[in-house]
């Protein structure tokens, strides 16, 4: 079960990673995705796994749970994962329609560093 | 804390409370602003002079607010006599400066903010002279730093004046730096960042073998700031600012901090060998060659910044020597050199106000011109030059004396010729200012026709010179405060006696010496001149501006490699540095045996592990086709949260799964307004990189992940599960842990959720304002669309569906503290309910029957979570406790009641506002782009076939 877990951490990793490295806003965002999947198991994995441990108490006798604070975290982290995602889907969609194209890379603009030498001098 | 402490806190704070005063009160007029600048600051002195005699009498006044003592970190103050110099020194210049500015200044000069500046600059050398904490020393020094910035720079326009700004923070502000590791060493070696604890331990910091470490560190800052060979050259540069600015930053206070800290730390750091080669050398250094170039500078503001250089370099000499007669040398010439170089500074800036030019080659004959002026100038540079029965005789008396007994490198010779030569030079120039600016005929090509200025200009001058010549005639007015001054510095109790006569000893001779050989130089100035303008000398400026460009130019390349503008080259830097810094801490500590076994592998587990990574592979491989992808990582989402399920993580399963429809949903929405293919543009080399980059972090992170599970860790979940039902009142443990234990956490997060949505509606806003909408208008998205855009069968199962997916959120909320579920999961079921009304029955329906804007509902929701934490206070327990009871409503089972409840209702508040707000956000960009829009609530698209009917 370790290595099954620890495997599929490795492989969301890899797959984020390689999208997140793309040069489009769309791959990139999915590339996110990805590696907040990873993330989030891997936060959660910290607990250690347990099976058939939920850490809801039991009403009667004694029961052994597993660690229940990696999973509170987890949980706002998914939350909050996904509001980054929607953030950062708007942004690209806005800088798609805005300029479009859905180019990460930004052409350096020559007057720009130009302007930048003037003001050093 | 006594009387005296609350008093001298005060006195630290008015600067700083008064620097708001100048900027507003401009608005009633130059003199109400000048006035109101001059009120903080005479307030202050009159309290300095209430607690004057206490310390006069040797004294130590102290006022100590803690703030956080953990980290040694207090507003401590303590006035001794140091502290009661200087202070007196910043307030009372202070006082001269803001009248003499209000008379300099024109009227098209932002006199308000220059007030300002002024009181903040003074705010901070107060600061640092009555600090008792030299962290709290540190912030002011660089505080110093900054505002001497602004003033230096006061008149953007100037070019000069910009560069001499930039100049003066980089070296002030470098040194101030290396200072603040020198005093971190300090206070280590101490134990305590008290300078009262710090100056008593000079014995353990002098043995300490971090001691010359610290020694230069220390050094590096003062040299800087009282600009000592070879950072001298920042100090002229400095002087394109206004005069007021220069009489008092460049002769009175801020280069005097420098020296200052010096005298502060002479207890603790004086005495070695070490500090009187690098202190003396440096200052006799600095005091020969400042006299110098003073000599043949033209400019009047630069022959009196060089002329500070090599007085700043005397005391500096004085200070290196370590004895106690030099360091009173020192205090009595730090309070001459006031009084004179600021009289001068001011001369020299009335001379510039009325003639329009400080270029002494285009002036002379003065003298007749500008009488009043003649006579406070004169007056100044004979002190400066050290002519007896003005106050500059004494003191310089005294430095040649010291130096007249001082061995540097076995050499009985080196300091006192030296000593005479910078006095001679100091001779020189000083009398070089009367006679090249004031005597001499008068002229008819003044750039301006001079006169003497109003009262107000000369007034601060004048009364300075005043003072130049009562402690040049009745030196012994001055001894109480020196004694107080010098037994501060030296710790000691001395009893010195100044006096103008000291009978026939070597230091007359010396100073007859200087007067004659200076006199005899002046007179020769013409030719050694030439001879001064034939000879090569570095140019401080030009060597300094090469040093600046070379690291620009540096960091320029490092960060067009590295961060070019393209993000993927920098998360690729970023993640290699990742997997390398991981690897090394891997390689070089090892890991210890494993702990735990394997947990068996079921066969539908590897089944879903198998999907996943398929499915995994597949996004990859096919991330081209967007929406193929999509749907992948769809099944991706859903394998998570089936594991999250089976290990014994219900309340995960159920976010994952609903966060994982929402973030489909909302991919959808925007891929309907992007291309729908990514094309293929990355080399097969680029993809190459990239693949061995993602192998490598997925490897690592895949090893990392295996390595701790099978290694047992100490956990502090026990007391979560042990108290939950107890001090939270709930059985589901993940829940008690969200609205209670780490309620705070919770409560953040649902902020950051909130703006997150609201972040997202501004852009949309944005975007339907700019040339985005014009686009969304103008793009036909119709070859997608269905045309029948509301299906029948659709509208009616989600209506039917929609009272049943409340109450499932509801039964989802109220469970929540007991079994899974809870706020966030209900938002998100709640907010998938109402977004299947959107997308079936249209966006204007939606719309139309929406009760509750978004916005209020992330606002009600923040509010209520912070109110229910806030609601502890009454019962006058921390943020955020929680309480329970149990109730019993006859015919519902008893139930618990708990205020966590209330908490989980603003998180579900705010998860469902945020949710729709995105989603809204996004069908609002749909709205514009369609064109038409629904108002019905199952329209057929009456645009498409009236369109085909005209085209047919």
């Amino acid at each position: 079960m370790e290595l099954i877990v620890a495997s599929s951490i490795g492989i969301l990793t890899a797959g984020g990673v390689y999208l997140l490295l793309r040069l489009r806003t769309f791959p990139v965002i999915l590339g996110v995705a990805l590696l907040s999947y990873a993330v989030n198991v891997f936060l959660f994995a910290s607990g250690r796994l347990a099976i058939d441990q939920s850490p809801i108490l039991a009403k009667y006798g004694e029961a052994s749970y597993t660690d229940p604070l990696p999973q509170a975290l987890v949980l706002t982290a998914i939350v909050i994962s996904f509001g980054m995602t929607a953030v950062l889907v708007m942004i690209g969609l806005g800088a798609y329609l805005e300029s479009d194209t859905d180019r990460i890379d930004i052409e350096p603009e020559k007057d720009d560093a130009e302007a930048k030498n003037e003001r050093l001098v | 804390m006594s009387i005296g402490g609350a008093i001298l806190l005060i006195i630290a704070v008015l600067p700083f409370v008064g620097a708001l005063l100048p900027g507003l009160m401009i608005r009633a007029g130059r003199n109400v602003c000048a006035i109101s600048t001059a009120v903080p600051t005479f307030l202050a002195l009159t309290m300095l002079i209430v607690l004057a005699p206490a310390v006069l009498r040797g004294e130590v006044i102290q006022g100590e607010i803690e703030w956080l003592p953990q980290l040694g970190l207090s507003a401590s103050f303590f006035l001794d006599g140091l502290g009661l110099l200087f202070a007196g020194m910043i307030l009372g210049v202070g006082l001269l400066i803001t009248l003499y500015a209000r008379f300099y200044l024109s009227g098209e000069d932002p006199m308000g903010q220059f007030y300002t500046y002024l009181l903040l600059f003074q705010g901070a050398m107060l600061g640092i002279v009555l600090s008792d904490n030299i962290l709290l020393l540190l912030i002011f020094w660089e505080l110093t730093s900054l505002s001497s910035f602004l003033l230096i720079g006061f008149w953007k326009h100037l070019p000069e004046g910009r560069q001499g700004a930039r100049m003066a923070l980089a070296v002030t502000g470098g040194g101030g730096l290396a200072m603040i590791a020198g005093m971190l060493i300090l206070g280590n070696i101490v134990g305590s960042y008290n300078l009262t604890d710090i100056l008593q331990a000079g014995d353990l910091i002098r043995a300490s073998e971090w001691y010359l470490p610290a020694l230069i560190l220390i050094l590096l800052g003062a040299f800087t700031k009282s600009a000592q060979f070879p950072f001298h050259f920042w100090l002229p540069h400095a002087m394109a600012a206004p005069t007021p600015v220069s009489a008092y930053l460049h002769s009175a206070t801020m280069v005097k901090a420098g020296v200052f800290l010096m005298a502060r730390m002479w207890p603790a750091l004086a005495g070695t060998d070490a500090w009187f080669y690098i202190v003396t050398t440096t200052g006799i250094v600095t005091m020969v060659l400042g006299a110098l170039i003073a000599l043949f500078k033209d400019d009047l503001k630069a022959l009196l910044a060089f002329s500070t250089v090599s007085h700043l370099g005397l005391l500096t000499m004085l200070l290196g020597f370590g004895t106690q007669a030099a360091a009173v040398a020192a205090v009595f010439h730090i309070i001459n050199h006031l009084t004179f170089k600021a009289a001068l500074f001011m001369t020299a800036g009335i001379v510039d106000h009325e003639t329009h030019t400080r270029d002494i080659k285009r002036l002379g004959g003065l003298r007749r011109l500008m009488p009043i002026t003649f006579l406070i100038g004169t007056v100044a540079a004979l002190s400066m030059a050290g002519i007896p029965l003005f106050n500059g005789f004494l003191s310089k008396e005294m430095m040649l004396e010291e130096a007249s007994h001082t061995d540097w490198f076995n050499s009985p010779y080196a300091v006192p010729i030296m000593a005479t030569i910078g006095a001679l030079l100091s001779v020189a120039y000083s009398l070089r200012f009367i006679f090249h600016v004031f005597l001499g005929p008068v002229r008819d090509d003044y750039p301006h026709k001079p006169h003497d200025p109003p009262f107000g200009l000369w007034a601060a001058p004048a009364l300075l010179t005043v003072l130049v010549i009562v402690i040049g005639v009745a030196p012994f007015l001055a001894e109480r405060v020196v004694t107080a001054a010098a037994n501060a510095v030296t710790g000691a109790d001395l009893q010195p006696h100044l006096k103008i006569w000291h009978g026939v000893t070597p230091a007359l001779w010396m100073s007859i010496a200087a007067v004659v050989g200076g006199a005899a130089l002046l007179s020769q100035h013409r030719l050694l001149q030439k001879l001064w303008i034939a000879l090569p000398r570095p140019e401080a400026k030009a060597i300094f501006d090469r040093l600046v460009a070379a690291i620009v130019a540096t960091a320029r390349a490092i960060t067009e490699v590295s961060h070019n503008g393209a993000i993927s080259r920098y998360l690729a830097i970023f993640t290699v540095t990742a997997v390398g810094l991981g690897w090394i801490a891997y390689s070089s500590s090892g890991l210890s045996a494993p702990t735990r076994g394997l947990l068996p592998v079921p066969p539908v587990v590897a089944v879903g592990w198998i999907m996943l990574i398929v499915a995994t592979v597949s996004v990859v491989s096919m991330h081209h086709h967007r929406f193929r992808a999509l749907i992948l990582i769809g099944i991706i989402g859903l394998t998570i949260s089936a594991g999250f399920a089976y290990l014994s993580a219900p309340d995960l399963a159920l976010t994952q799964i609903s966060v994982e429809t929402v973030t489909i949903m909302l991919l959808l929405l925007a891929l309907h307004f992007m291309p729908k293919m990514t094309p293929k543009e990355s080399s097969s080399g680029l993809r190459l990189r990239d693949g061995v980059i993602a192998l490598g972090a997925g490897g690592g992170v895949a090893t990392l992940a295996y390595a701790f599970l099978m290694r047992d860790i100490e956990t502090i979940s026990d007391y979560h599960l042990a108290n939950s039902y107890e001090g939270g009142g709930g059985t589901n443990v993940v829940n008690v842990i969200l609205v209670d234990f780490r309620g705070y956490d919770t409560f953040g997060e649902i902020i950051v959720l909130g703006i997150a949505g609201l972040v997202i509606y501004a852009i949309m806003h944005a975007l339907l304002d700019g040339p985005a909408a014009r686009r969304l208008k103008n793009t036909d998205y119709s070859q997608n669309r269905s045309r029948d855009r509301h299906p029948m069968m659709m509208v009616v199962v989600t209506r039917v569906l929609m009272p049943i997916a409340i109450v499932v959120g509801l039964y989802i909320f109220l469970r929540g503290h007991n079994q899974p579920g809870g706020g966030f999961v209900a938002g998100l079921v709640i907010a998938i309910a109402l977004l299947m009304q959107y997308m079936a029955s249209g966006f204007a329906w939606t719309q139309a029957r929406q009760r509750i804007e978004y916005h209020t509902m992330i606002g009600l929701g923040v509010v209520i979570a912070g109110l229910t934490g806030a609601g502890a206070w009454l019962f006058g327990r921390p943020f955020l406790t929680s309480a329970y009871t149990y109730i019993n409503l006859p015919p519902i089972e008893e139930f618990e009641l708990a205020t966590a409840m209330l908490f989980d209702l603003g998180v579900f508040l705010t998860v469902l506002g945020a949710v729709m707000l995105m989603l809204y956000s996004l069908s609002r960009i749909a709205g514009v782009a369609g064109g038409t829009v629904n108002v019905g609530p199952m329209d057929y698209d009456p645009g498409e076939p009236a369109q085909d009917k005209t085209e047919r």
